[in-house]
């Protein structure tokens, strides 16, 4: 079963950071990313710009509108995310728990909904099917 | 109901949780409402063969008291008063479901209350029937994983939102597998006894293992702003307390309460004022709570004197062995390595394995610490622990292995929970980055 961790911060406090904080803020993140890798638990992840290169579209009645600016103004906003695999909820909010964005900001826990045929193989379906 | 309890306990500012401090009326009353529910709830339980039901007359009373006690005064024995307006209620079946957190907010009120009237309240009416409860969740037919959760929430009347957090589970699947494990007790008429002498080994070993399981969460993050984690460790060390109160004949609970005593007692010593982690061999002794350690001194040697050893008393000992071990500046830690292969032919536990090969390198010296942690790479148990590998970096750093250490600390890193340790093991990684550029450099 796969998990979007969604990764919320406040974006500003990255600039207060001073060039030795942000290199060893960096390395703690790819640390992560390297255990997450090395326990198959890695699908994806990425860090997203500032809020401030957002750009919001929908279609109302046909008509788009393009606003500029994120779709939600909040304290912390979307800072990145990692797409895990995980055999269940508890295994997730362990790996959240473990990542750096865990204790600098807040962390979004959410299961992908299933797509049926496609590559899941986790060991439970697999034990079920033997 | 933890909610309650949290309010009494820490308004705030977290800092009114030192074991010397005198009683205040709020510590007392926090007492009162933490044993009363307790007592309450295992003796309804077990009359009414349903812990829910229990959980709802117990809620039932206390807002009964609530509207009664201010009127007509408390009474001279407030349990027993509790216990006779539960029963009514749990027998005429009137359930009218009232919110947790409402309950919660009437049994502070009715804590503060007791607190008051504690002194006249010395008739003890009821058997006190908790080890009944305690046996009960820890019951071979009810899931491990909930045992902890469960006692903490019927022994000590914590609040599942608050579990939840603390075991690092969603609080809606917590309150699912808590109602799910009642059911359980109820439809499959799992006993309110105390097992019988054949079963009694396999079925102490659960009890104690689920406390302990209470304990070892909140240990796992010792972040001093977490208050959630050391109220864990609060509550585990009570329930562990009240289980040598109950079973003062068995050596085993002495030893777990002493073993989490020792742990408890370096608390300030594992951060420094900057709130960065302290390694054990570093810590500062001045910042040791010596008292804590001399009850854990006390409950191990009075847990030797029965002459039956087991896992929890080889878990003190070692804690004990490490302590005097840095008083006295003993270097030999033959000590340990032995405490550490008694206590791994009994458990056989990879934990157990690591931290022998740490104590091994102590006395073998690295290189045979390195062979027992390459041996334990193959465990997959320790695969994601993090301990094991920030032993492996620290091993592989000493003997100058840098290659391997580099990955381990990658991994220890990733895998950390707590912001402190990280950024321990970052330093430490970076101090061998820094000394291979000087060398390739």
């Amino acid at each position: 079963m796969q998990y979007l961790l969604m990764l919320f911060a406040d974006e500003t406090a990255w600039h207060r950071m001073s060039s030795a904080e942000q290199q060893r803020g960096v390395a703690a993140y790819q640390a992560y990313t390297e255990a997450l890798k090395e326990a198959g638990a890695w699908v994806g992840s990425n860090r997203l710009q500032n809020t401030n290169t957002a750009t919001t579209v929908r279609v109302v009645d046909g008509k788009s509108q393009v606003l500029d600016g994120p779709y939600a103004d909040s304290k912390e906003q979307l800072a990145g995310y990692y797409l895990i695999e995980a055999a269940d909820l508890d295994a997730a909010l362990s790996w959240a728990a473990r990542c750096p964005g865990a204790s600098h900001g807040t962390i979004e826990v959410r299961p992908v909904w299933p797509t049926y045929g496609a590559t899941s193989g986790t060991p439970a379906t697999a034990a079920t099917a033997a | 109901m933890a909610h309650l309890r949290r309010d009494i306990r820490h308004p705030g500012d977290g800092c009114d949780r030192r074991v010397n401090r005198p009683a205040s009326a709020r510590d007392i009353a926090n007492a009162v409402a933490r044993r009363s529910y307790g007592k309450l709830l295992a003796y309804l339980a077990a009359d009414m063969h349903d812990v829910s039901a229990a959980e709802d007359a117990l809620a039932e009373a206390f807002a009964a008291a609530l509207a009664d006690w201010p009127v007509h005064g408390c009474p001279d024995n407030p349990e027993s008063w509790l216990m006779t307006v539960a029963r009514r209620k749990g027998i005429d079946g009137v359930r009218r479901r009232r919110s947790r957190e409402a309950a919660a907010v009437q049994l502070e009120t009715i804590a503060q209350m007791q607190a008051e009237c504690v002194e006249t309240d010395d008739v003890e009416p009821f058997p006190d029937r908790r080890l009944g409860l305690l046996f009960a969740c820890a019951h071979p037919a009810i899931d491990v994983g909930i045992r902890a959760p469960l006692m903490l929430q019927t022994v000590l009347g914590l609040d599942a939102k608050v579990i939840a957090s603390a075991f690092l589970v969603s609080p809606e699947a917590m309150c699912k597998r808590l109602g799910r494990a009642k059911q359980k007790i109820r439809e499959a008429r799992i006993p309110f006894a105390i097992p019988e002498r054949n079963a009694w080994r396999e079925r102490l070993d659960g009890v104690l293992a689920a406390v302990y399981a209470a304990y070892a969460e909140g240990w796992s993050d010792p972040d001093d702003a977490d208050l959630l984690h050391r109220d864990l460790v609060e509550e585990a060390i009570f329930l562990a307390r009240v289980l040598v109160e109950l079973l003062p004949q068995e050596p085993e609970t002495l030893g777990l309460l002493a073993g989490m005593l020792y742990a408890e007692a370096r608390r300030r010593a594992r951060r420094n004022a900057q709130g960065e982690y302290v390694p054990f061999d570093e810590q500062d002794l001045r910042l040791w709570d010596a008292r804590m350690i001399e009850e854990a001194e006390a409950l191990l040697r009075r847990a030797g004197a029965f002459g039956r050893i087991g896992r929890y008393q080889l878990e003190a000992a070692l804690q004990s062995a490490h302590v005097e071990r840095r008083r006295s500046y003993r270097s030999d830690w033959t000590p340990e390595v032995q405490l550490y292969d008694a206590l791994h032919a009994l458990t056989r536990s990879p934990v157990v394995a690591l931290n022998r090969a740490l104590a091994i390198a102590e006395v073998q010296g690295v290189e045979a610490a390195i062979a027992e942690i390459r041996e334990l790479a193959a465990d997959k148990r320790l695969a994601q622990y993090q301990p094991y590998w920030a032993a492996r970096a620290a091993l592989f750093a000493r003997v100058g292995n840098d290659q391997e250490a580099m990955h381990a600390y990658e991994m220890a890193i990733g895998l950390a929970r707590d912001p402190a340790v990280r950024g321990f093991l970052q330093r430490r990684q970076e101090e061998i980055a820094a000394r291979n550029h000087r060398r390739s450099g």
